[in-house]
């Protein structure tokens, strides 16, 4: 990509796009710790004592098996849901950060690495909301 | 239970943190071999765990101009398209199986972490990596360093591997993503280990998608390792300048060969 200056960066530019990933990460991550920790916290306090088994799987029993079965256990202050919230955050961070490199070649014209970029964000929400 | 969990998973990022081997590779054997958790919400959880250290990594690598994006992007395809089939294979395979496929890994991680790396580097970039644009510099002491970027056909299909690998244990397979940076495409490892680490975050993402449906992810079991790899992987990288890593990674070895016979006896007497 040409600078639109020669003493400007472009707002686009490979490096000012790096920049962006990076807080983009960063704040992904933090904002999943806080909602975990904030989940965490609750389901310490209420159910703090109990003994629990994870020896036998009984996946298909679980509630909380979905993106928004997620959000609403969430909204409800459910703790398992809370964290539950916490975790899809987190699976989320990385298909934000494709998207917005989506978005960043899309500005470039770079038209091979648009179609690239789009195949990888079309497989990932594939399996987050298939 | 909980606690113990978290200080565990805490361990096994401090040391992954420190080695520069990952701590996921060590959560999932720690999980099933210690705490006697179903292989699937190890599984689970550890993924959730690779996310979170991986993308917490990358936002400082990405920004330093140490990343080459469009490899990532580009090898992100072979990955994702691995990991989805991975995550769908994990249904046929019987966990016996997958925990002797896991002491395979892990034996080999222990071999691999015992020898010395050396960096190939080319002269000349393949056909593709031209066209592709794949072709890069990064900062080192004497200012922007290029390379040329080599077996590009080669590097895809093997990360088409560790994406199928990623999936079906759980973990980063950061050896295998080394093979095909390091080897096949003769990335400077200062490339290859930050980009292979920018990869690993989105490769996890697609399984972890995928068995987020399945219930693998438990909110009681993922969170204490969630939380422990990440606080352990951000206090391994602040004292990382400061610590004997040669010790350390004669350690982690240990470890490791340890787990592998763990879980090969496991696997085969079927005690999974």
């Amino acid at each position: 990509m040409k600078p639109a200056s020669p003493d400007r960066e472009p707002r686009w530019s490979d490096h000012a796009v790096e920049q962006l990933v990076g807080r983009l990460l960063q704040l992904g991550v933090l904002l999943a710790t806080v909602v975990v920790i904030a989940g965490a916290a609750m389901l310490l306090a209420t159910h703090g004592g109990d003994v629990m088994n994870f020896r036998v799987f009984r996946g298909e029993s679980s509630t909380l098996r979905s993106v928004s079965a997620a959000a609403h256990g969430a909204s409800t202050l459910d703790p398992r849901g809370m964290v539950q919230l916490g975790l899809v955050l987190l699976i989320a961070t990385p298909v934000a950060r494709v998207a917005l490199t989506l978005v960043a070649f899309l500005v470039q014209r770079d038209r091979l690495y648009v179609v690239l970029t789009a195949i990888v964000l079309v497989l990932l929400l594939f399996g987050l909301f298939s | 239970m909980a606690i113990l969990v978290a200080f565990g998973s805490f361990g096994a990022g401090l040391l992954g943190a420190l080695t520069g081997l990952g701590g996921g590779i060590v959560v999932v054997p720690m999980l099933t071999l210690l705490f006697h958790v179903d292989l699937r919400y190890a599984i689970g959880a550890s993924l959730v765990s690779v996310i979170a250290t991986s993308s917490g990594a990358a936002s400082a690598y990405v920004r330093e101009g140490y990343t080459n994006v469009r490899i990532g992007i580009f090898l992100e395809v072979a990955t994702t398209i691995g990991a989805l089939i991975g995550a769908a294979l994990a249904t046929l395979v019987p966990t016996s199986a997958l925990a002797v496929l896991f002491a395979i890994v892990l034996l080999y991680t222990a071999w691999r972490s015992g020898q010395a790396k050396e960096e190939h580097l080319a002269d000349t970039p393949h056909p593709w990596a031209v066209r592709m644009r794949l072709n890069g510099s990064y900062p080192t002491a004497e200012g922007e360093k290029s390379y040329a970027v080599q077996g590009v056909p080669v590097g895809f299909v093997t990360m088409f591997l560790a994406g199928i690998l990623s999936a079906l244990l759980g973990i980063g397979s950061g050896v295998v993503k080394v093979l095909a940076m390091d080897r096949a495409m003769k990335l400077p490892f200062k490339v290859s280990t930050t980009t292979s680490n920018f990869m690993i975050g989105v490769t996890a993402a697609a399984s972890a998608g995928v068995y987020l449906h399945r219930g693998y992810i438990e909110p009681e079991i993922a969170f204490p390792v969630m939380l422990g790899v990440l606080a352990g992987a951000l206090l391994g990288a602040r004292v990382l300048a400061r610590a004997r890593t040669q010790w350390l990674r004669r350690l982690f070895t240990v470890v490791v060969a340890v787990l592998a016979v763990e879980m090969l006896y496991k696997g085969i007497t079927g005690g999974m």
